[in-house]
């Protein structure tokens, strides 16, 4: 069947929403982040009364206010092209994320509608307390609307509480619990605003490394930098913690994206986690080539970081492609023979209901029952097909473990020249804080990355490819639409990054 | 009576300090007013261009009830996907 599908329109339609997604993310975990750090400094104003850190604080809030203006309403293009794009997709899991989303933007709205605005237009004209009130509230709040998105998101990651109904061709929610409580929407949710914190924090740190090194605004900057760098080390010490969590998650139930990640090709007991190394990326599933260039391993991270046993068995991509009989691994090959099952049923389903023929659709939804979890698999035409671009899914991930293990480090000697009171005279330090924001940005569009990419060619885990996702349009309606994007993203972009710039070289003086 | 009479005056005050309060914070804006510009630009643009002229909903705009909709949706995962072809965006079946 895939065979048929139009894949120059697939993966036009996969470009947009990455370019919409990575754009909207470049925003999202600042506002995430931020909002957290700027409550701390209200905090400390509020307990001090000093009016410089009161204008330390309305200083981070107006970057914020920017941030915010600029990335909001960007995720609603996402929803668009659902609708458009991946209309099929769109109406099998309506049911499913009716419910989050409707939260997640009635949420938004009265957030925006009342804490903002107290935490914007509130200074001297409501009572301290409750100004700093509100400000924690947009800080708790922004977080929380994120937890709906992260549902939805983990649900096509790992799809629970539900069953596909064949007549309505939708998969409906069955236990609400089980979707909101699902353990990778609770690895997301903590790994993702842990990891904002850390992001908001290091931004914090470039804009304050830059008044340092100009020698301007000098306290403010100590300031601000004391608090981001204790802030940033502790979302570090959770970005790790919940990181740790998100890999077992992927072990447990999306292992084709760890392997991918991981560049392991044959599964092995005790396996070693690759420290360092270049991935041959001309190498194809079952062929002889070596899959890396070189690499320097630990040994038995892997196992431990997959199941929590030093020595335990991590399946390869080759086991899960082909199967291991040995460690009671099913290969893709007898699922997609599972999956062509369901499908079969699912024709045969709708033309016994159709003829009125009770009896017969009662027995092709019963075989349909028995192979609906293999339902995806259906749509493959090869085995190798369940293999996600490794290169990318591994060097994503790296590049993000690799910073992620840099930045702790970073906030360390920020805090250590702080406490020695020699900040200022640590040019080395400083000239390399001013780019750790760009440093951040990418850890986070590498996270992104290892995320998505590495769980094709699903769009709803082992139920639904994006082949079949998709919409039936040409590819150049995507195209065009793609870079009409392209253009919108980068103006919006020009006038972030200038409105952001003008503010940053004026200071907290003149607000 | 009077307490009712009271009571319905402090809540018109109430709404009127709120409405004060926000007509007060947009005008006292300074690089907010830039932003709202910003948002209102990018919403148009959102909402009356993308929207309207780029991202129809696919199946809304071609059918009607949501029956409709599951038949066709079934139809393409279980049928040959060469039977359909590509359509361009508002193109009809």
């Amino acid at each position: 069947m895939i065979e048929n599908v139009n894949p120059a329109m697939v993966d036009w339609a996969r470009a947009q929403f990455a370019l919409t997604a990575m754009y909207h993310w470049i925003f999202v975990p600042l506002t995430l982040g931020i909002t957290w750090i700027i409550a701390f400094y209200h905090t400390i104003y509020v307990k001090t009364g000093s009016e410089e850190w009161k204008n330390l604080t309305r200083f981070w809030m107006k970057l914020f206010g920017i941030n915010f203006a600029i990335g909001v309403a960007t995720g609603i293009i996402m929803e668009f092209e659902f609708g458009t794009n991946w209309s099929n997709y769109s109406w099998m899991v309506g049911d499913i994320f009716g419910a989050p989303l409707a939260i997640e933007g009635i949420a938004a709205f009265f957030l925006e509608a009342t804490f903002f605005a107290v935490m914007f237009f509130g200074w001297n004209r409501v009572s301290k307390r409750f100004h700093l009130f509100s400000t924690w509230m947009v800080a708790i709040g922004s977080n929380l609307s994120a937890v709906w998105i992260l549902v939805a998101n983990a649900w096509m990651q790992h799809p629970v509480g539900q069953a596909f109904n064949p007549q309505t061709a939708r998969f409906e929610m069955h236990n609400f619990a089980d979707v909101v409580f699902n353990p990778v929407a609770v690895s997301k949710f903590t790994h993702t605003t842990s990891a904002s914190m850390l992001f908001a924090a290091l931004f914090i740190i470039s804009i304050s490394s830059y008044y340092l090194l100009k020698g301007r605004h000098v306290k403010m900057a100590k300031r601000s930098i004391v608090v981001a760098a204790v802030i940033g080390l502790l979302a570090s010490g959770f970005v790790g913690f919940t990181g740790d969590e998100a890999a077992y998650e992927d072990a447990q139930h999306q292992p084709m994206k760890l392997a991918a990640f991981e560049g392991l090709y044959q599964g092995k007991k005790n396996a070693g986690l690759v420290a360092f190394g270049m991935i041959n990326s001309g190498k194809k599933v079952g062929d002889d080539q070596d899959p890396f260039h070189f690499e320097i391993r630990v040994p038995g991270i892997l196992s431990m970081l997959a199941n929590r046993k030093f020595g335990s068995f991590v399946p390869g991509i080759n086991d899960l492609v082909y199967g291991n009989a040995e460690q009671g691994i099913m290969g893709a090959a007898e699922k997609i023979e599972k999956g062509r099952v369901a499908i079969a049923q699912l024709d045969a389903y709708k033309k016994a209901t159709k003829a009125g023929d009770a009896a017969s659709a009662q027995a092709a939804l019963s075989l349909f029952d028995q192979n609906r979890e293999y339902l995806g698999y259906g749509f493959l035409e090869k085995p190798e097909d369940a293999v996600p671009p490794v290169g990318l899914s591994f060097n994503a991930f790296h590049v993000m473990v690799v910073l992620g293990t840099i930045f702790p480090l970073v906030f360390l000697a920020f805090l250590y020249y702080s406490y020695r009171g020699t900040l200022a005279e640590q040019k080395w330090l400083l000239a390399g804080g001013t780019i750790m924001f760009f440093l951040g940005l990418a850890a986070h569009e590498a996270g992104w990355i290892v995320a998505e990419v590495g769980r094709q060619p699903w769009a709803i885990q082992d139920l639904l490819p994006v082949t079949v996702a998709r919409s039936n349009l040409t590819a150049g309606t995507v195209q065009t639409t793609f870079f009409m994007f392209l253009i919108l993203f980068t103006i919006l972009l020009v006038a972030e990054v200038s409105i952001m710039l003008k503010q940053i070289s004026i200071g907290p003086e003149e607000n | 009576m009077i307490t009712e009479a009271m009571g319905k005056r402090s809540s018109r005050t109430l709404a009127v300090r709120v409405l004060e309060f926000y007509i007060d914070g947009f005008r006292r804006m300074t690089v907010g007013r830039t932003l709202w510009k910003v948002i209102l630009i990018k919403l148009f643009i959102m909402f009356a261009v993308l929207k309207l002229f780029f991202f129809q909903d696919f199946l809304d705009a071609r059918f009607t009830t949501d029956q409709q909709k599951a038949d066709y949706v079934l139809e393409q995962i279980t049928a040959p996907v060469q039977a359909q072809p590509a359509l361009q965006q508002g193109g009809e079946l």
